[in-house]
């Protein structure tokens, strides 16, 4: 019996692909290992070899088909002297045929990030010509503009150049500015930040690249020693120019040490500042600032957002100020606030409430430190009622600081205690019925806000 | 201290020589079957494959004896197979499922068991070296004459954690074998950009510690040298290093599109220096086995790891207390 060729998850983020090439065709006899496509995945284009011999049956799906899911029978391999009608096998069970968990779980949101975008931005001009980009692009695009902006930006990191980033973040950089400002270094974090940092003393303006902020945790006595401190041990006479960034927080199924949220870390730390963007303009606009900043900037990214698609402004010199929210979404019953990733389910919750009658005003923080506490207290001024989201863990998070501050500033104003959404307080699982219920959903955030509507 | 000598030819039997074979064949077929299932979506996140090197822990472990310790990185699936962890609990494992040696909790890169003195399974690149050597520390402490095989990569050579090690390590003649297994690369980065000098077994001259580079693609020069580090840790003369040379034919991870060398590198390498057709050939030449004895291996690898990933995929899911529980002892 034929056996049908799925279309194959290429990376931990993977569910849909480009079908780009066949490197087979009908009638074509292959043997384990052999090459029957190239697909492009969220991340790169990839070989996909055959695992089992036989001779190609038909092609289900032609050469350049875009948005193939993952499992999709895309072609049938026939045994030896089998006629391409024959019936295919069934194909093995997919993923989702694994056998129910031995108690219920209560299903979490699907998190797929939608791209809204607010009316009004006070970071652009109405009229300004928008273009589509993913927030993978806008990065690349921040970093190259400062760059040629910039003679003594450089970035450093592991696979920053050859190979395009291991996220593919600074795809094109080797190429444009060469050897001597995109730098590969060997894995040596606390080695390569100690020489960014010194070289920050020094007159330079590095772009330090972890792979993940994971890795950041073997170099975080010179972040916080020495590049956070340096300007206030100095008199004011010294400090660190920099940018430490590369993406934070859970992927998809990478376990407990590499999926945690380090914003509410570096938030803690005078001398820093710590950007954690959202939308690709975000993004952008911040990258920018970031870089021109005369002090160690965090910069947290995320590998789920670095391919989603947001309207980024087409502007010769974009920057976003640190310290001011923008308000996705304006709303009366509710202030939501989050950053990062958590704007996901920030918005998503909005949506479900809106179709509830709750009308939810969503704030994003974008900057950590500084934070832009105004924005948040005018809003719950007017709401009186406040929920926080975040991916990290619960103890001395973001949320909890919020909580405290609108406490202080706005309490005769509360009409119900601020609730903190967030990661629940365990280790990252690598299960995927635990991961889900590990990070903080939207479901969570709606029944936040009913609880702080005593809906 | 650090002399490159010749290899001694080790004594085995056509039993023994049948064994490796036998344990390197595991390896390659059980991996193989994990990047199915990693195309099929059931696994997930990062899966890296032990393909190409399954000499290099098949020949250590052949000199060690129960009690000796082993830790190694993320590409730890092989180091579990050959120290006798059973197959379904692994790919179980990489599943996610409650049969699996973590109870799913772990997945590819964090696995351990205490019964076979696997000590993991760790992710951040190096971590493993200072870790293995306070396996011997506690070994020392406690009087035995047991070992431990400090397992990682060319890439891991270069964090500032290993030299940290080595010093303590020979300081205090501790019974710990750091193995590098020298792929030639870390992930994109082939050694030869990463490294000031190539010889990764000189860099515990320094310190006063013996090496050697090993051919980690032929079984039976990596067991000779695995037998000689072992005999000078047991005997109480401190650390020992062996660079072994080897090679992942597959990508760093299953998301790597390997686009950083020749497709023709690889297959030169799989066709020239195949560590399981080496020993199949010399099974096959010196009349230790016939091809019908080797077909009858070959089915039973097969057998072993279907019933693996059968355990795998019908094994259920943790459940929801389990995210809960082993945070705190
Ligand atoms: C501290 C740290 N930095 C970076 C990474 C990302 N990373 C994972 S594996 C790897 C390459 C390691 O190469 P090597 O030590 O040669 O081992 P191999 O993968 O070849 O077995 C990198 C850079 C990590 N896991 N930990
Ligand atoms: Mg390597």
């Amino acid at each position: 019996m034929a056996i049908e060729i799925l279309m194959p998850a290429l990376s931990p983020t993977m569910e849909e692909g480009t079908l780009a090439k066949w490197l087979v065709k009908e009638g074509d006899t292959v043997s384990a290992g052999d090459i029957l496509a190239e697909i492009e995945t969220d991340k790169a284009t990839m070989e996909f070899e055959a695992v089992d011999e036989g001779v190609i049956g038909k092609i289900l799906v032609a050469a350049g088909t875009e948005g193939v899911k993952v499992n999709t029978p895309i072609a049938t391999l026939l045994a030896e002297g089998e006629s391409a009608d024959a019936a295919p096998a069934p194909a093995a069970a997919p993923a989702a045929a694994a056998p129910a968990p031995v108690a219920a779980a209560p299903k979490a949101a699907e998190a797929a990030p939608v791209a809204v975008q607010s009316k009004a931005s006070p970071d652009w001009a109405e009229g300004t010509e928008m273009k589509k980009q993913t927030v993978r692009e806008a990065l690349r695009d921040a970093m190259a503009e400062e760059m040629r902006r910039d003679g003594t930006v450089f970035l450093m990191g592991e696979e920053v150049g050859e190979y395009q980033g291991a996220y593919k973040i600074s795809q094109g950089l080797l190429d444009e500015f060469g050897p001597k400002r995109v730098i590969d270094t060997p894995i040596t974090e606390h080695g390569f930040a100690g020489i960014a940092t010194g070289a920050a003393f020094g007159g330079l303006k590095p772009i330090v690249e972890f792979m993940t902020f994971n890795f950041a945790m073997q170099a975080i006595d010179h972040i916080i020693n020495s590049a956070a401190k340096t300007l206030y041990m100095s008199g004011g006479q010294m400090g660190a120019p920099m940018v430490f960034r590369g993406p934070n927080g859970a992927a998809a199924r990478v376990a407990a040490q590499h999926s945690q949220d380090y914003a509410a870390w570096y938030a803690q730390i005078p001398g820093l500042k710590v950007v954690m963007p959202y939308s690709a303009s975000d993004y952008k606009g911040l990258m920018k600032t970031a870089i021109r900043d005369p002090n160690p900037v965090i910069f947290l990214e995320n590998e789920i957002l670095y391919g989603k698609t947001f309207e980024v402004p087409v502007l010769d010199n974009f920057t976003i100020p640190f310290g001011k929210a923008r308000i996705w979404r304006e709303g009366t019953d509710v202030t939501i606030v989050s950053f990062g990733i958590g704007m996901t389910y920030a918005l998503e919750a909005a949506d479900k409430l809106a179709a509830e009658g709750i009308s939810a005003e969503v704030i994003d923080l974008r900057t950590l430190r500084p934070i832009d506490y105004d924005t948040v207290i005018a809003s719950v001024m007017k709401t009186n009622r406040c929920v926080t989201v975040e991916e990290g863990w619960p103890v001395g998070s973001i949320g909890n600081h919020l909580s405290a501050t609108i406490m202080e500033r706005a309490f005769d104003y509360l009409d119900a205690p601020v609730i903190n959404c967030t990661g629940k307080d365990v280790p990252m699982p690598y299960a995927a019925n635990l991961e889900k219920l590990a990070l903080v959903t939207t479901d969570e955030v709606v029944a936040a806000v009913k609880k702080v509507t005593y809906r | 201290m650090a002399t490159k000598k010749p290899q001694a030819q080790s004594n085995v039997s056509a039993e023994e020589l049948k064994g490796y074979y036998r344990d390197m064949l595991l390896i390659r077929r059980f991996e193989e079957k994990a990047g199915q299932l990693y195309g099929m979506g059931l696994i997930g996140g990062f899966c890296h494959l032990y393909i190409g090197q399954e000499a290099v822990v098949v020949g250590l472990e052949a000199a060690t004896k129960e009690g000796d310790k082993r830790i190694t990185s993320y590409r730890d699936h092989g180091h579990m197979l050959a120290c006798g962890m059973d197959p379904g609990g692994v790919m179980a494992e990489l599943t996610g499922r409650i049969g699996g040696l973590s109870k799913g909790k772990g997945g590819s890169m964090h696995m351990f068991s205490k019964e076979k003195h696997f000590y993991g399974g760790h992710g951040i690149v190096g971590a493993q070296v200072p870790l293995g050597a306070g396996l011997a520390f506690a070994d020392k402490y406690l009087g035995n004459d047991n070992v431990s095989f400090a397992y990682f990569g060319d890439g891991a050579a270069n964090q500032g954690q290993v030299y940290e090690t080595f010093n303590m390590a020979a300081l205090w003649k501790l019974p710990v074998i750091f193995v590098i297994e020298n792929n030639q690369y870390a992930m994109g980065t082939a050694q030869r950009r990463s490294t000031s000098t190539p010889d990764l077994w000189t860099r515990g001259a320094a310190f006063g510690i013996p090496g050697e580079a090993v051919d980690g693609m032929d079984v039976l020069a990596v067991k000779a040298a695995s037998e000689k580090a072992v005999a000078h840790c047991r005997a109480g003369e401190g650390p020992y290093i062996l660079e072994v040379k080897t090679y992942r034919y597959r990508g760093h991870s299953m998301s790597d599109p390997a686009k950083y060398r020749t497709r023709e590198e690889v297959q030169k390498m799989r066709e020239e220096r195949d560590c399981i057709e080496q020993v199949r050939d010399l099974l096959l030449s010196g009349k230790h086995a016939t091809e019908e004895d080797l077909k009858s291996i070959d089915k039973e690898i097969k057998e072993i790891v279907n019933k693996a990933a059968d355990f795998a995929k019908e094994s259920p899911e943790p459940s929801v207390e389990e995210l809960w529980t082993d945070i705190y002892a």
